[in-house]
C-alpha cells in the first residue's frame, strides 16, 4: 500500500513541488563554484522525523466507523479518502532501517505522496470543523449577544474586536492563522480569534480527533487540505491546534504552537498545570489565564511578524560595544543576594543581559525564554505604571519554578527602556528595587539614557552592496562561546518592503527558504531562488545560517560576491551587532571574584568563526 | 513636617478598577483601556494630612486568580487595605467578602479596611445596592465609599479617610514584612529629627 502511494505520487512530483523545483541542482552548482560543498557537508538527516504517512486501509476504515458514530450526517464517501498523517511509532522504525538505501530516492515521491493524500483528508476534517461551526450557530450567537450586553455596560473599547468576533462569519474563517488551546477534557482554554465559549463545540471536535487517533496508540500530527494545514501538538494535559493558510511548514507551525505552550507555562509553570489537571480533569484553565489573553495574542502577532521566533535567536539592539559594556558594568555593580538575571531592554530589543555566574555555569539561557520575556513586556502597557513585581517562569530554564521579576521603565513617560531584574526570592522586592535606583543613578551620571535613545537599527545600505535588499544572519555557537546566547542580526526592512503586506511577503519567502533548509526529509544547505519580484539566497554552514534577499535582476556571480562582502562587513561590525561576551556577576560569593571572572572570559574568547570560511 | 510611610494594598476581583483608582489617585488620569495588572504594581504618592506628610506606598495587586496566592506578600505589614468591588457586578462583592475574611485571619491585626464600590458612574447597571454594602461595611467597622475612578468621585476621599483612621502613634505595622522595615526605619529616623 505504501509503495503504491509512492508510485502514484511519482507522477505528482513536478506538480506538487510548486516553488522552485530546480533549486537543488542550482544550489549545488553554486556550492561547487564556491568550492565549499566538501567543507561543510550538512549532516545526513539522522533524526528523521518520527512521522510517516500511515495510509493503510484498515486505518481508514477504522476512522470511518468511529467517526460516523459521532457525525452521522457526513456521507461515507468523504471518509474513505480520509487519511491522517500519523505517528506510528511501533511500525515505522524498522521499516525505515530496512529501506535506508532506497530512502533518499523515495523521499521525493514520499513527500508528494503524502501531499496527495493529505489534501483529501484535510477536506474531510475541514468539513467536520465547519459542520461543528454550523451547529454552534445557536451557541455562537448566544455567546456573542451576552458579550455585547456586557460591552454595552462598559466602554465599547476598540481592542475588544478579536474576542467578540462572530465565529460563524466568513471573516472569522479567513484569518490566516488560527490557534486554539484546549484541555484534554476538550475544554476550551484559548482561541486567537473569537470567544472560547462560542467555539466550544469546534474544540470538542478537535479533541475528538485527537483522542480517537490516540485510542489506536497513535498521535495525530497534522491534517492537510488544499488551503489549510492543521497542526496538532499535545503537551501534557494541553492540546494545541493551529489552523493555518500561511503555507508554512508543519514543523514551523509546530514550533509556533510550542511557543504558545511555553508562554502559558511561563505564567503558570508546568508543575502546577499538571497538578491542576491531575486533581480535576475538567478544570477550566481560563480561570487562571483570565486577563492574560493579551499576552498570548501579542505572542502570536510577534511570531507572525518577527523572524526571531523562526530563527530561534535573539535580535539585540545594535550599539557601540563601549556603550554596551559600560551599561553592562552598571548592571553588574547593582546586585543583591538571589538576583540571577539583570536584563535591559530598549525599543523592544535586548540591550544587555548580565547573569549570575554560578547559575549560568549550570544552565544556558535559551532564546525562547528571552522571547517570552520580551513579549510579556511588549504585550502589556500595565508595566508602564510604577514598579512591577510578578512571578514568572522561564520554561526552558526550569519549567516548574518561578522567578520573581522586577519590571520598571527607566524613561517614563516614553517607556522605551525597560529594566528587568529576576530574583529567586519572592520577598526581595525592596532589595531589588534598591538595585534599580542604583542603576538609575549611574545611568543618569553617565548620560546613558540619551545615548540609548540615539541607538537604532541599521540600514542595509550601510553594508554597501547595491543589489542587497535585506538579510538575516545567525552565527552558530562555536565551542568557545558555548554559553553564549544565540543571536541573529538583520537590518530594517526598507522599501520595497515597507508596507505591512510586503514585509509579510518577504517573511513568508524567508519562511519558505527556512523550511527547505530545515526540511526533515531532505534538508538543503544552499538555495538560490529567483522569485517573481526578488532573488533569494539561503545558505547554511556549520558556522552560520544566512538568508539574503536581492533585487530580481542580480546574477548568481553578483550574489556570491555580495555575500562575501556582506560576511566581511558583519565580521567588521560584529562587536556592535551582537552581545559578544555576556557579562556575569556573583551574588553568592564576594563580588570581586565575579568581575575577575568576567574579564578572564573576555580574554578566553576567540574568533566567532565569522569569516574563517572565506 | 513629619513624614509617615503608609503601606496600602488594593485587593479585589479582576476588572473592578483597582488600577484605575490608583492611577486616578497618583496621576489623576484615567485610561478606559487599561491592561490587566500583572503580579502587582508598586507606586507611591505623598499627601499632606494635617501637620504630617503621608507617603502612601501603594501595592496595586492583580485581581486574577493566578496571583491570588501572592496576596499575603502584599498585605503583610500594610497599614490599610482598600478592597474594591464593582457595583455592577454582584460577584465582585462576594469576592470582597472573601478578602475581608482572609484579612481577618491572616492580615495584620490593626489593619484599616476600606471598602470601595467602584464604577458608581454606571448607575443604570447597578447590581449591588449601596445600602447592603454600607451595612456590611459598618458590620466590620470598615470605611465605605462608592467611587468612580472614571469621574474622579471619592478617590482622594478614600485615602484621606485612611489617613484619618491610622492611629496617631505608629501602631499600624505590627507584623511588618522584611522589606517594609527599611521604609519604616527611614520614617522613624525622620520623625526623631523633628
Amino acid at each position: 500500500m505504501e509503495r503504491d502511494s509512492h508510485q502514484e505520487g511519482e507522477a505528482q512530483v513536478v506538480k506538487n513541488c510548486d516553488p522552485p523545483s530546480d533549486c537543488v541542482p542550482t544550489a549545488e552548482t553554486l556550492a561547487t563554484s564556491l568550492s565549499l560543498l566538501g567543507n561543510h557537508m550538512f549532516p545526513d538527516p539522522v533524526e528523521k522525523n518520527d512521522s510517516t504517512s500511515v495510509d493503510k486501509e484498515e486505518h481508514a476504515t477504522l476512522h470511518q466507523s468511529k467517526v460516523t458514530q459521532k457525525e452521522q450526517h457526513l456521507d461515507a464517501e468523504s471518509h474513505s479518502n480520509q487519511v491522517n498523517k500519523l505517528e506510528a511509532e511501533e511500525t515505522e522504525n524498522s521499516e525505515y532501517q530496512n529501506n535506508e538505501s532506497t530512502k533518499s530516492v523515495d523521499r521525493d515521491a514520499e513527500d508528494a505522496g503524502t501531499d496527495n493524500d493529505q489534501s483529501e483528508s484535510g477536506e474531510f476534517v475541514v468539513a467536520m470543523l465547519a459542520k461543528a461551526k454550523l451547529e454552534e450557530q445557536g451557541i455562537g450567537v448566544k455567546g456573542r449577544s451576552s458579550l455585547l450586553l456586557e460591552a454595552g455596560t462598559q466602554e465599547p473599547a476598540a481592542f475588544m474586536s478579536h474576542r467578540d468576533e462572530d465565529v460563524t462569519a466568513d471573516s472569522w474563517r479567513q484569518h490566516r492563522k488560527h490557534v486554539f488551546v484546549l484541555s484534554e477534557a476538550g475544554k476550551p482554554i484559548y482561541s486567537r480569534y473569537g470567544s472560547e465559549e462560542a467555539l466550544s463545540s469546534t474544540m470538542g471536535v478537535m479533541m475528538a480527533l485527537v483522542s480517537f487517533v490516540q485510542s489506536g496508540d497513535n498521535i495525530i500530527r497534522s491534517v492537510y487540505s488544499e488551503g489549510h494545514t492543521v497542526v496538532f501538538l499535545q503537551k501534557g494535559p494541553l492540546v494545541l491546534v493551529c489552523v493555518s493558510s500561511s503555507r508554512q511548514s508543519e514543523q514551523q507551525l509546530r514550533e509556533e504552537l510550542l511557543y504558545v505552550y511555553y508562554q502559558i507555562i511561563s505564567m503558570l509553570t508546568q508543575a502546577s498545570i499538571s497538578r491542576i489537571f491531575e486533581h480535576k480533569k475538567n478544570y477550566d484553565l481560563r480561570r487562571l489565564l483570565a486577563g492574560s489573553e493579551k499576552i498570548l495574542d501579542g505572542l502570536l502577532n510577534l511570531v507572525d511578524s518577527d523572524p526571531s521566533f523562526l530563527l530561534a535567536a535573539v535580535h539585540c539592539l545594535p550599539l557601540a560595544s563601549s556603550l554596551r559594556d559600560s551599561i553592562s558594568q552598571i548592571l553588574q555593580k547593582a546586585i543583591t543576594p538571589n538576583l540571577v538575571f539583570s536584563i535591559l531592554i530598549a525599543k523592544n530589543q535586548l540591550l544587555t543581559i548580565v547573569q549570575e555566574k554560578t547559575v549560568i555555569e549550570d544552565t544556558r539561557l535559551e532564546p525562547t525564554d528571552i522571547h517570552l520575556l520580551l513579549n510579556l513586556i511588549g504585550a502589556s502597557s500595565a508595566f508602564q505604571a510604577g514598579e512591577i513585581w510578578t512571578p514568572i517562569c522561564l520554561p526552558l530554564f526550569n519549567p516548574d519554578c518561578y522567578f520573581y521579576a522586577y519590571i520598571s521603565y527607566l524613561d517614563p513617560p516614553e517607556c522605551t527602556v525597560c529594566l528587568l531584574l529576576l530574583s529567586t526570592d519572592k520577598e526581595a522586592f525592596y532589595a531589588v528595587a534598591e538595585c534599580k535606583r542604583k542603576i538609575e543613578e549611574a545611568m543618569v551620571a553617565q548620560n546613558s539614557l540619551s545615548l540609548i535613545a540615539k541607538a537604532q537599527s541599521y540600514s542595509v545600505s550601510q553594508v554597501g552592496v547595491s543589489d542587497l535588499r535585506h538579510f538575516m544572519y545567525k552565527p552558530f555557537d562555536v565551542p568557545d562561546n558555548y554559553r553564549q546566547l544565540t543571536q541573529f542580526t538583520s537590518p530594517e526592512m526598507e522599501a520595497p518592503y515597507s508596507s505591512e503586506e510586503e514585509k509579510m511577503r518577504l517573511l513568508d519567502l524567508y519562511r519558505y527558504m527556512h523550511s527547505r533548509i530545515h526540511s526533515t526529509s531532505r534538508p538543503l544547505k544552499l538555495i538560490y531562488q529567483v522569485a517573481e519580484r526578488e532573488t533569494l539566497l539561503a545558505w547554511v554552514t556549520s558556522k552560520f545560517e544566512l538568508y539574503t534577499c536581492f533585487s530580481p535582476l542580480v546574477t548568481k556571480a553578483c550574489a556570491i560576491t555580495a555575500i562575501t562582502k556582506l560576511l566581511r562587513w558583519i565580521k567588521k561590525e560584529e562587536d556592535r551587532l551582537f552581545i559578544r561576551y555576556p557579562p556575569k556577576y556573583s551574588t553568592t560569593t564576594n563580588p570581586s571574584k565575579s568581575s575577575r571572572g568576567g574579564k578572564s572570559d573576555q580574554q578566553d574568547s576567540t574568533d566567532n568563526g565569522f569569516l574563517s570560511l572565506l | 513636617m513629619a513624614l509617615r510611610e503608609l503601606k496600602v494594598c488594593l485587593l479585589g476581583d479582576t476588572g473592578v478598577g483597582k488600577s484605575s483608582i490608583v492611577w486616578r489617585f497618583v496621576e489623576d488620569s484615567f485610561d478606559p483601556n487599561i491592561n490587566p495588572t500583572i503580579g502587582a504594581s508598586f507606586m507611591t504618592k505623598t499627601v499632606q494630612y494635617q501637620n504630617e506628610l503621608h507617603k502612601f506606598l501603594i501595592w496595586d495587586t492583580a485581581g486574577q486568580e493566578r496571583f491570588r496566592a501572592l496576596a499575603p506578600m502584599y498585605y503583610r505589614g500594610s497599614a490599610a487595605a482598600i478592597i474594591v468591588y464593582d457595583i455592577t457586578k454582584e460577584e465582585s462583592f462576594q469576592t470582597l467578602k472573601n478578602w475581608v475574611k482572609e484579612l481577618r485571619q491572616h492580615g495584620p491585626p490593626n489593619i484599616v479596611v476600606a471598602i470601595a464600590g467602584n464604577k458608581c458612574d454606571l448607575l443604570d447597571a447597578r447590581e449591588v445596592p449601596e445600602k447592603d454594602a454600607k451595612d456590611y461595611a459598618d458590620s466590620i467597622h470598615a470605611i465605605f465609599v462608592e467611587t468612580s475612578a472614571k469621574n474622579a468621585i471619592n478617590i482622594n476621599e478614600v485615602f484621606i479617610e485612611i489617613s484619618r483612621r491610622i492611629p496617631v502613634v505608629d501602631a499600624a505595622g505590627g507584623i511588618s514584612g522584611r522589606g517594609f522595615k527599611l521604609g519604616r526605619q527611614a520614617s522613624e529616623s525622620r520623625r526623631m529629627c523633628c
